[in-house]
């Protein structure tokens, strides 16, 4: 693998005598889409706060785009992107208002935001909508739009929540190969998703179980090794064997 | 008599047509489901079946008591869980079943065989708060309590949004056993691939409905040549394909991205065109209920 962006050793997080994430360790590589997979109530989301550096770990350690997630939270939360997958823009302004708004929070200068804003609105074909409320955008637009949004400040990595929930199969796909184009370029994607199509789409795949990291590996290497014909499969294979109820 | 009967209905909200002229029916103990993304309107084709919101156009009946007129009789004959966990979170598991068992006016006793096979997962936990639950148990309570009344009719809205695999898996056969009680079930979802759990299914998109049949029949009317494609760089290839002589389509399916041809397309000329791409494979293959879905679409 090249550069390293996200490095995790044994991370641990207990709420009280419940340990929610369990002694994980794993590798991001710089342009990997890392699909993030696991049952409800695996661990995933109180992971994922802690590599955003919304949590600090009990133990374990760790970099997120060079920084320490044990101390250095605040500087990771400036250099990554992050998209939930409830829509997270505003809805009372409008597409250009939201691509300043975030470009102020991760402090790009002026001229950055106008080139960038004005690229961002071009890869999209999104320059009608320029001044149209994101509130009036159909679903898959916002959801693509909040995806580019993410990414304006050109982070090392990109956080994404089960960015596709409940949109169209077309949209679906083409928010698909946006995330290519955005790793192509070189920055490292991490990817929830409830899709096991999707999990085929990632370079690399991890599956937790019990706040456990119990597979990890390429998609045609997990089918491999479970014996089984397409990630829903390997997914299934291990997901039944949780103790834990979510 | 149809246990559901929809002719034209329309409801706006604004300018927004959430539901456009939309009919269809479903029979008596059948397990239909309404397949489609966000804003296809299937929730708002919920809130009229239930009654909790009044059509601008068109009618609707649920065991032949209209959805305008018979709305008082028709709250007690249905069961509706909503898209969003809507039962009392102070209220204790055991608590919310009894409440609404109350609501209704029948006991937990009466239909705790109806509701037994759900319920009896998660009564370990009836002590517990429902607000403390997880989210597959608060899913499994919320369908005990859309089922205390034994209703004839079952709507559910997105149950299995947002769940795992596994869990999405088990609530379908669940479904599947309340089937054998006889009790008509109008589901929706999101997920094209729960889509062969249904008799029958209506795909919806933007307040329209696209095509209404089985599952097998929806696939049956995919009328071209479908293939799989692979290689070692996947992104390349969706390029390289949309380009090629008789590819109508091409979109990523998984491991393999999926062509959509015409009557001129040849695979064998296609590998011979394309041998310099570095692992190319082609393979014929059966169309699933996505691929009609985003056929239809793109129509």
């Amino acid at each position: 693998m090249n550069e390293t962006v996200i490095s995790v050793k044994e991370l641990t997080k207990r709420f009280g005598a419940f340990t929610a994430v369990d002694s994980i360790s794993f590798e991001v590589g710089r342009g990997e889409i890392f699909g993030f997979l696991g049952a409800n109530g695996a661990g995933k989301t109180t992971a994922m706060r802690m590599l955003c550096g919304l949590s600090y770990p009990t133990s374990g350690s760790g970099t997120v785009a060079g920084f320490d997630i044990m101390r250095e939270g605040e500087q990771i939360k400036r250099h990554i992107g992050y998209m939930s997958q409830r829509f997270s823009l505003y809805n009372d302004l409008t597409v250009w208002e939201n691509i300043c708004l975030f470009a102020g929070i991760y402090r790009l200068t002026k001229r950055e935001t106008q080139e960038r804003a004005t690229e961002l609105l071009k890869t999209l074909d999104f320059a009608s909508e320029r001044d149209t409320l994101v509130g009036a955008l159909p679903l898959g637009w916002k959801q693509k739009l909040s995806f580019a949004i993410a990414t304006i400040h050109h982070p090392e990595v990109v956080f994404l929540d089960e960015p596709t929930g409940g949109v169209d199969p077309i949209t679906r796909r083409q928010f698909w190969e946006l995330i290519y184009k955005t790793a192509e370029s070189g920055t490292t994607i991490f990817v929830t998703t409830h899709y096991m199509d999707e999990a085929e789409y990632c370079s690399r795949v991890s599956i937790m179980v019990d706040g456990k990291v119990c597979a990890l590996d390429t998609p045609a290497r997990l089918k491999q090794q479970f014996s089984a014909d397409s990630m829903d499969e390997v997914f299934r294979t291990l997901a039944r064997g949780a103790k834990r109820g979510e | 008599m149809n246990a559901i009967e929809i002719h034209n209905l329309s409801k706006s909200y604004g300018k927004v047509h959430a539901l456009k002229d939309v009919s269809f029916e479903v029979k008596q103990g059948e397990l239909f489901g309404l397949i489609g993304p966000d804003g296809a309107g299937k929730s708002t084709l919920f809130r009229l079946l239930t009654t909790l919101i009044a059509p601008d156009s068109g009618s609707a009946s649920l065991n032949g008591l209209d959805i305008v007129k018979d709305y008082r009789s028709i709250r007690s004959c249905v069961g509706y869980m909503p898209g969003r966990f809507s039962l009392y979170p102070d209220l204790t598991v055991e608590e919310n079943l009894q409440f609404f068992a109350a609501l209704f006016g029948v006991t937990v006793e009466e239909s705790y065989e109806l509701v037994a096979p759900i319920y009896r997962q998660i009564e370990p936990f009836r002590k517990r708060r429902a607000g403390k639950l997880s989210g597959g148990m608060k899913q499994k309570l919320a369908l005990s309590c859309a089922l205390i009344h034994r209703p004839k009719v079952l709507l559910l809205d997105e149950p299995t949004t947002g769940v795992d695999a596994v869990s999405r898996s088990e609530f379908w056969e669940m479904l599947a056993g309340l089937k054998k009680h006889g009790i008509t079930i109008l589901v929706s979802t999101p997920y094209m691939d729960e889509a062969s759990r249904c008799d029958r299914i209506a795909l919806c998109n933007e307040g329209q409905i696209l095509g209404i049949d089985t599952p097998n029949g929806i696939v049956q009317g995919f009328d071209s040549p479908l293939y799989g494609i692979k290689a070692r760089n996947m992104f390349a290839l969706l390029e390289t394909a949309r380009n090629a002589d008789g590819v109508t389509d091409c979109y990523p399916f998984g491991e393999w991205h999926h062509i959509v041809t015409d009557g001129s397309f040849n695979p064998d000329m296609f590998i011979r065109e394309f041998e310099r791409i570095d692992g190319l494979e082609i393979t014929p293959v059966e169309p699933t209920i996505e691929d009609m879905f985003i056929k239809l679409m793109k129509r």
